[in-house]
């Protein structure tokens, strides 16, 4: 054993100082193909594994279904990526450079990951207009905020996306008096507000008709391509009507990725999944 | 003009504040112009025990714009409150001088009596004004920053949070009983001859107060409003409601609320200082645990989140603990608990509730807890456009039935 081993790391002069390196960018590199890069992944919580050596990869412009039985890790995954959970080991990225694990919930959304939750959660004692304007992607600061006034192109924007979401006659309302499909859409206008690069969709449709399941598939269909789409989805029909690629989560890992056709004729997810 | 923008949607406020400065100057005009024999003058007496109220006001203010907004029901605001007057009571021990029952210019009479040699190091500077005038917003504010910097790092919320400013405060109160802290023990800071040069028995030194207490409740208000009618105050009631969704669309959550409560503490700190000239007296006994709690109640019967309802609630619940206190000393505990509960049951928002109830029908129907909608556009000509009509909010029944659970119980839902 060497003198070096016992020394401090910033002694070593073969290497560059942890504080000269420059921090990670914020810039999301993309020249891999790869939007977000999730390895070996995994969390527990009292011993029980949620996650066990998940790895998945999102293509940019992707739209990719997300299915599985419940307690497959689904939502514990999506607790990952937007820095609610902090997982036992592995990776996460964000294009080639930007690491989620090290990064806050806020910093992650700035970044360019929108979510929307299982359960709608809008601000219920503000109105549409105000929950989409909080929304809106900007500088998000403390002064900034309180001295913010909205430009003419930033109430076209938030006009746009009401007009998108159809509640333009219902801009003054009450967050808290919308039905419980009209919150999904208004979480789902919030998120196109904060202008994502990558949207991760918990149960947009639960609790909607067939013909605001028709709407929302349609709108996610089109946000695909510019943006990344990930939905986690339990209604079949839904995820068959909108799915290019679907992926199988089963006790906290991937059992099978494919086109609906190959995931559905897979012995394995007959078993856990689809031949209940 | 600015005054204009900041009340457009507050009809509360308006009358609030063109009340308190109608009453102000017919109170000061009835004390200074009318001769004492005339039953419509109002004695020196009087004047001072409502420039105390007023900064009870605006510590219920203070109060609001944490607890009401924030969602931060403090119970520690007291002690913001206190370190405020005791600051601006250092100011004034330093200002006796040499009159002091033991004639040392150099040292309080507490010090000598407890045998001091030299005045403690953060003594000094206090026999300057413009020093403890800073001291009075400074003191309070890095408590609180330094408090919230913990408390909302580690994202301690809700009833955990509310224990931990009382203890707060608490913790204070025994210091400061201390003979050794320095701030005069159980005692207190007392026995102020005067301020600034005047006299503080002098009339005119307390209907000067008076006015800069009023001064200070409207300046406070509308720096207040000025925060609930900007983004800002829409991200605090975002983050009242649901704080990790704040989070999830890019806020700071923890920077915005170290803010905020920054600024309500500062205010409490200011209420504080011209409390005590007033009153003549700081002793730790300010910073008992009933006396934030009972600012808690102030705003809870005048209506949490309207602003206006807290000076409303601390008015007439301070009337009332006057009134009590000399009529029946001992019911007025008991009347208080009263009005809590009472007003916890039949008045879930608070008097402003009531009021906004009432004028729903005619009015924009602007529930006390959720403010019409103010896109901040001024000068701007989209704007007029998106401002289109409120009145699809009148015409929704589930907005005029107000919420039907008290402020309190939310909180403890929460």
């Amino acid at each position: 054993m060497n003198a070096q081993g016992y020394a401090p790391s910033w002694l070593n002069r073969d290497e560059v100082f942890e504080f000269l390196k420059p921090a990670a960018s914020t810039r999301l590199d993309l020249r891999h193909n790869c939007i977000l890069y999730i390895e070996d992944l995994n969390v527990s919580f009292d011993g029980f594994k949620a996650i066990s050596n998940l790895n998945l990869y999102i293509e940019p412009g992707e739209l990719r279904c997300i299915i599985g039985p419940n307690g497959a890790g689904k939502t514990t995954m999506m607790d990952i990526i937007t820095g609610k959970t902090r997982p036992d080991s592995g990776k996460a990225f964000f294009g080639q450079r930007i690491d989620l694990l090290k990064m806050n919930e806020a910093q992650i959304a700035e970044a360019g990951i929108g979510r929307k939750f299982q359960k709608p959660t809008v601000f219920e004692e503000l109105s549409v207009f105000e929950n989409l304007e909080l929304a809106m992607a900007g500088d998000k600061a403390v002064w900034s905020t309180y001295r913010a006034r909205l430009s003419g192109e930033q109430m076209d924007r938030i006009d746009e996306t009401l007009a998108l979401i159809g509640l333009e006659n219902d801009r003054w309302l009450r967050a808290g008096i919308l039905s419980h499909g009209q919150k999904q859409w208004l979480e789902i206008g919030m998120l196109l507000m904060q202008n994502p690069k990558l949207l991760l969709v918990d149960e947009p449709v639960a609790g909607m008709t067939h013909q605001e399941m028709d709407r929302t598939g349609e709108l996610l269909t089109s946000l695909a391509g510019e943006r990344s789409v990930v939905v986690v989805e339990h209604d079949m029909d839904f995820v068959r009507s909108i799915a290019r690629t679907v992926t199988v989560l089963h006790q906290g890992s991937v059992l099978a990725e494919g086109s609906m056709d190959q995931v559905q004729s897979d012995p394995r997810v007959i078993e856990v999944y689809l031949g209940e | 003009m600015f005054m204009k923008r900041l009340l457009a949607n507050d009809r509360g406020g308006r009358i609030l504040l063109s009340a308190l400065l109608l009453i102000s100057v017919a109170v000061v005009a009835s004390n200074r112009l009318l001769p004492e024999a005339s039953w419509l003058h109002v004695p020196t007496y009087t004047v001072t025990l409502l420039g105390k109220y007023l900064c009870y006001a605006l510590l219920a203010v203070s109060v609001d714009l944490a607890w009401g907004y924030l969602g931060i029901l403090s119970l520690g605001h007291g002690a913001f409150f206190a370190l405020g007057g005791y600051a601006m009571g250092m100011y004034l021990m330093r200002q006796i001088g040499d009159r002091g029952v033991y004639g040392n210019s150099e040292l309080p009479d507490f010090m000598v009596f407890l045998n001091w040699q030299e005045l403690p190091w953060f003594w000094h500077g206090f026999d300057q004004f413009w020093f403890a005038a800073l001291m009075v917003l400074l003191v309070p504010g890095v408590l609180a920053f330094a408090f919230g910097w913990l408390a909302f790092r580690s994202r301690v919320t809700g009833v955990y949070l509310s224990i931990i400013t009382q203890a707060l405060t608490y913790a204070l109160m025994l210091a400061f009983f201390r003979n050794e802290m320095g701030f005069g023990g159980n005692n207190g800071l007392t026995d102020f001859k005067d301020m600034l040069g005047f006299s503080l028995q002098a009339d005119s030194t307390r209907i000067g107060l008076f006015i800069a207490s009023a001064v200070a409740l409207a300046a406070g208000y509308l720096l207040c409003r000025s925060v609930t009618n900007s983004r800002l105050g829409r991200v605090s009631v975002a983050i009242r409601d649901s704080e990790d969704r704040v989070r999830f669309i890019g806020y700071r959550v923890e920077k915005i609320k170290l803010a905020v409560f920054t600024l309500s503490a500062v205010l409490a700190g200011l209420a504080g200082a011209l409390y005590v000239p007033q009153v003549g007296i700081i002793n730790p006994n300010e910073f008992a645990p009933l006396n934030s709690i009972e600012a808690v109640v102030w705003v809870a019967i005048g209506g949490r989140g309207t602003l206006f309802g807290a000076v409303v609630g601390a008015l007439l619940v301070n009337y009332g603990k006057s009134y009590f206190t000399a009529a029946m000393p001992e019911a007025w505990l008991f009347a208080l608990g009263a009005i809590f509960v009472l007003a916890t049951l039949f008045l879930p928002r608070g008097i402003a509730g009531l009021f906004s109830r009432r004028q729903a029908g005619d009015e924009s129907g602007s529930s006390a807890l959720s403010p019409p909608p103010a896109p901040s556009s001024d000068g701007d000509p989209q704007g007029a456009k998106h401002r289109s009509s409120p009145d699809s909010v009148t015409d929704s029944p589930a907005n005029t039935a107000t919420a039907p659970m008290s402020p309190l119980a939310q909180e403890a839902r929460s």
